[in-house]
């Protein structure tokens, strides 16, 4: 076990110096830069700037002297956020996007593990099909739809929720962010779970214990449920990660102050230690997400554990 | 529909119901706002909050709460005293005296002197700031030379004579100067924190400021917030300002609509029929000093040496039209290009903008065959924007109008907005692109010295003898209307050559609560909050 976790933490680091060298030099390629401008500059400040950020020096310099600074774990200064240190901005929005991302995690996966479940005891039967419908329009409604209408019926309608804000994430606060989140991946764990049901549920194992006489709800809850899981948690590692480091939409739209808008709004700025600070970070909870997957993965089936 | 529900299942949902409302009722507990703070949508993250280099119009908003320069804006876009309650001016118009208030101070309670100012001025146009405004004080004496890094920063033509006197030095009579003042980047900075912070100096807990407001707490893509200054000469009505980060427009109503917000920073155009219905107390639009306009590259084909061609395609666009539909009113229609109302100038107009539409039609097909097209050659051409719902309509039209009108074939071209920005200062694949303008001040010369033929805006590279030197002789007099009538000769130049097509002028569009008393519309659309007070009438939230 030991081993495993040492080969797989080297790997994971390759894995992101990969990421960061492939980011570094994909950034660069993009026509324009931070300097280009609406409001242009005169040369001798637009030299000065240039100078501040290394934009000067040849390309391989800046990309060493970027990596060499990563690995002292400093991320660099950002470019549009004049004065802030890349550090700082995900420092400032990590606690925001984690609590969203973790609480719609928990709205999303046991409830959708059990929709799923439910589902898959009758395929076809009138519980299927309602819980398909949902899902289907989970997964294909998307964010930007749902999250205006929440805000429409609940804020300005009933006025029973704040319409967006974020004030050091209180409880009210959190609710719409949440569901608007949580939607499309509860939709989407409904239909994973179901298929993996369905799949273990016509395993040569299940036939035997039903040989056997098990009840059926003994058989879903006690025997079914662990290989049935396993989808389940395969899609959890780039979903954590994913949900963790923010949504562009849903921040936007409620004035979130995480780090999602990052990946977008810097890409579009040329912000490009920004850009690529969050990309290393999301990067690094997917090397981890991944790698908690694949332990958790030897828990729920022998046949997989790491020897 | 009516289920009769009995027994116990009527009691659990009962009780299901009864726990929702409880849940709901402490979650909604906070929803109403305190009454003492002015809660502003102010559109993007601002980029900085040091005077010096704020760019965008979001941070500017901010620092004109945080500073105060010598003068400030006024209600017709003029200047006012502010941080100077006078000045005067020499006969030849070339030398400034600024008297301070007696009464300044920091928001750390130091004592504000001339010498503050005269470093704001100095570290402004030093390279090294990094400010995109240094190029307004090149009136200023050897301001020139050192944005170009020849002469050091305390060569600038700004002495503080004593403590509360300021005196600027121009090399030509500059009548724009005082208003020049007002913007952000003549402010003054506390030299004692930047040089114990640095660059990170404009961050809450350190940042001291001469406004009527000062930083209290700063949240990265959230909101910015400020507190009344104890020390600024007179309290401010309003206890606390939040700036909000409105990124998204439709949401930035939604939480107007919420009660959520005092004023927005802007509105959703598609919405703006609907606003006006829902609140027409609440909408409050007024002419903006900016232009939205075409700059046809003059260095390539097929624009190039065609000034009949260039005038064809803007005779034929109807800026009415584009104006009230494309743009639902939220614009005014440009047939010049400085904006009407400007001080100093009574913009010309382009003779055939009364014509009746056959006869310009006529002539503009008369031009466009002048040039060298007609029906079996047409002019096939290229309008490039950067990706946005607004400026694909606009372009849309514009080239429905000239393919209606002339037969032109015009190919719409949207890039990302780095990219368009990179395309358009090389001047190497454009043709015709947009581009806009927001005045820095309320002058005409704001406007036309863009357009010069060294300008770095200049991105059609447009170079007519006429117009540069209109351009330098109206900058070298003293006398108004002689200066007049030469920025008049100028703008007459752009009509008559045509570098550039104006579309429209810009308003300034925003929602106002109706608690929010003192809010007074004008042309650079800078709305103090210290001028402003909040009712507290019940029923407002």
């Amino acid at each position: 076990m030991a081993l495993f976790l040492l080969r797989r933490t080297i790997a994971g680091l390759l894995t992101l110096l990969a990421l960061l060298t492939l980011s570094f030099f994909l950034l660069r390629a993009a026509p324009g830069g931070p300097l280009d401008r609406e409001r242009s500059l005169p040369p001798q400040i637009e030299a000065a700037i240039a100078a501040q950020y290394h934009l000067d020096e040849p390309l391989w310099r800046q990309y060493l002297r970027y990596t060499a600074d990563v690995l002292r774990g400093d991320l660099g200064p950002s470019f549009q956020y004049d004065g802030y240190r890349v550090i700082d901005l995900i420092a400032a929005g990590l606690p925001a996007s984690l609590l969203l991302g973790a609480l719609a995690l928990l709205v999303a996966v046991p409830p959708g593990v059990v929709l799923g479940f439910a589902a898959a005891q009758r395929p076809g039967g009138w519980r299927d099909r309602i819980i398909a419908l949902f899902s289907v329009a989970g997964v294909s409604v998307p964010n930007f739809v749902v999250a205006p209408l929440l805000v429409l019926v609940f804020a300005v309608s009933l006025a029973w929720l704040p319409a967006g804000g974020w004030r050091d994430g209180s409880g009210q606060d959190l609710v719409l962010p949440v569901i608007a989140l949580a939607l499309p991946q509860l939709a989407y764990v409904a239909r994973l779970a179901r298929a993996g049901m369905i799949e273990a549920l016509a395993a040569p194992f299940m036939l035997t214990a039903r040989a056997k006489g098990l009840p059926p709800r003994l058989l879903l809850w006690r025997h079914a449920w662990r290989p049935a899981l396993l989808p389940v948690l395969s899609y959890l590692g780039p979903a954590a990660a994913g949900l963790m480091t923010g949504s562009v939409v849903v921040e936007q739209i409620f004035g979130i102050p995480g780090i999602g808008r990052h990946f977008v709004q810097g890409a579009l700025n040329r912000d490009y230690t920004l850009v690529l600070g969050v990309v290393l970070l999301y990067g690094a909870l997917i090397v981890v997400f991944n790698l908690l997957v694949d332990v958790l993965y030897g828990l729920l089936d022998p046949r997989l554990r790491p020897s | 529909m009516s289920i009769a529900l009995t027994g116990p299942k009527l009691g659990r949902m009962r009780a299901a119901l009864w726990f929702t409302t409880l849940l709901l009722s402490t979650l909604c507990a906070d929803v109403s706002a305190a009454a003492d703070v002015l809660r502003i949508g102010n559109g993007p993250e601002p980029e900085t909050l040091d005077p010096h280099r704020v760019e965008g119009v979001s941070a500017g908003n901010i620092v004109r709460d945080l500073f105060e320069g010598l003068t400030a804006v006024g209600d017709d876009g003029s200047a006012i005293p502010a941080a100077a309650r006078s000045w005067e001016v020499s006969d030849d118009g070339r030398v400034y005296r600024f008297h301070l208030r007696d009464d300044l101070r920091w928001s750390n309670g130091d004592t504000v002197v001339a010498a503050d100012f005269v470093f704001g001025l100095q570290r402004s146009v030093t390279p090294d700031t990094g400010s995109s405004f240094a190029r307004m004080f090149e009136p200023v004496r050897n301001a020139a030379a050192i944005i170009d890094g020849r002469l050091p920063a305390h060569r600038l033509g700004v002495q503080a004579v004593d403590a509360r006197t300021l005196q600027v030095t121009l090399d030509a009579p500059t009548p724009a100067l005082p208003g020049m003042l007002a913007h952000p980047s003549a402010f003054p900075v506390h030299r004692a924190s930047l040089s114990a912070h640095g660059s990170g100096f404009a961050r809450p807990g350190r940042l001291v400021s001469n406004g009527a407001y000062r930083l209290a707490g700063w949240v990265v893509q959230s909101h910015v917030e400020l507190e009344r200054n104890p020390h600024y000469r007179a309290a401010a009505a309003i206890p606390w300002v939040r700036y909000l980060v409105t990124e998204d427009i439709h949401a930035e109503l939604q939480r107007f609509r919420a009660g959520e917000l005092d004023i927005t920073y802007e509105i959703p155009p598609l919405q703006a029929a609907r606003i006006r219905r829902e609140y027409p107390g609440a909408l409050r639009i007024a002419p903006y000093l900016g232009v939205y306009y075409y700059g046809l590259n003059l260095t390539r084909a097929p624009f190039a040496g065609k000034p009949a061609l260039r005038q064809a395609l803007s005779m034929v666009i109807d800026r009415q039209v584009l104006a009230d539909k494309v743009l639902h009113g939220l614009a005014l229609p440009a047939w010049s290009f400085v904006p009407p109302g400007m001080h100093a100038l009574e913009a010309p107009r382009p003779d055939w903008q009364d014509w009746t539409p056959t006869r310009r039609q006529a002539e503009a097909l008369r031009l466009y065959r002048q040039a060298g097209y007609g029906d079996e050659r047409p002019l096939e051409v290229e309008i490039r924007y950067n990706t946005h719902e607004s400026h694909r309509r606009v372009a849309t039209v514009v080239a429905a109008m000239w393919r209606q009108a002339l037969g032109v074939r015009t190919r719409l071209v949207n890039e990302e907005f780095k990219v368009f920005l990179h395309k358009r200062r090389l001047r190497r694949e454009t043709q015709a692109f947009r581009a806009a303008w927001m005045a820095d001040f309320n002058d005409p010369m704001s406007f036309l010295g863009i357009l010069h033929s060294e300008h770095g805006k200049n991105d059609s590279g447009w170079v007519d003898a006429g117009f540069d030197a209109a351009l330098m002789r109206a900058a070298a007099t003293a006398e108004p209307a002689v200066r007049a009538n030469l920025l008049a000769a100028a703008e007459r130049r752009i009509l008559d050559d045509v570098p550039v097509i104006p579309l429209y002028f810009y308003v300034s569009k925003h929602l106002v609560a109706p608690r929010v008393r003192g809010w007074r519309d004008n042309p650079l659309d800078y709305h103090y909050s210290k001028d402003l007070a909040l009712d507290r009438a019940p029923g407002d939230r």
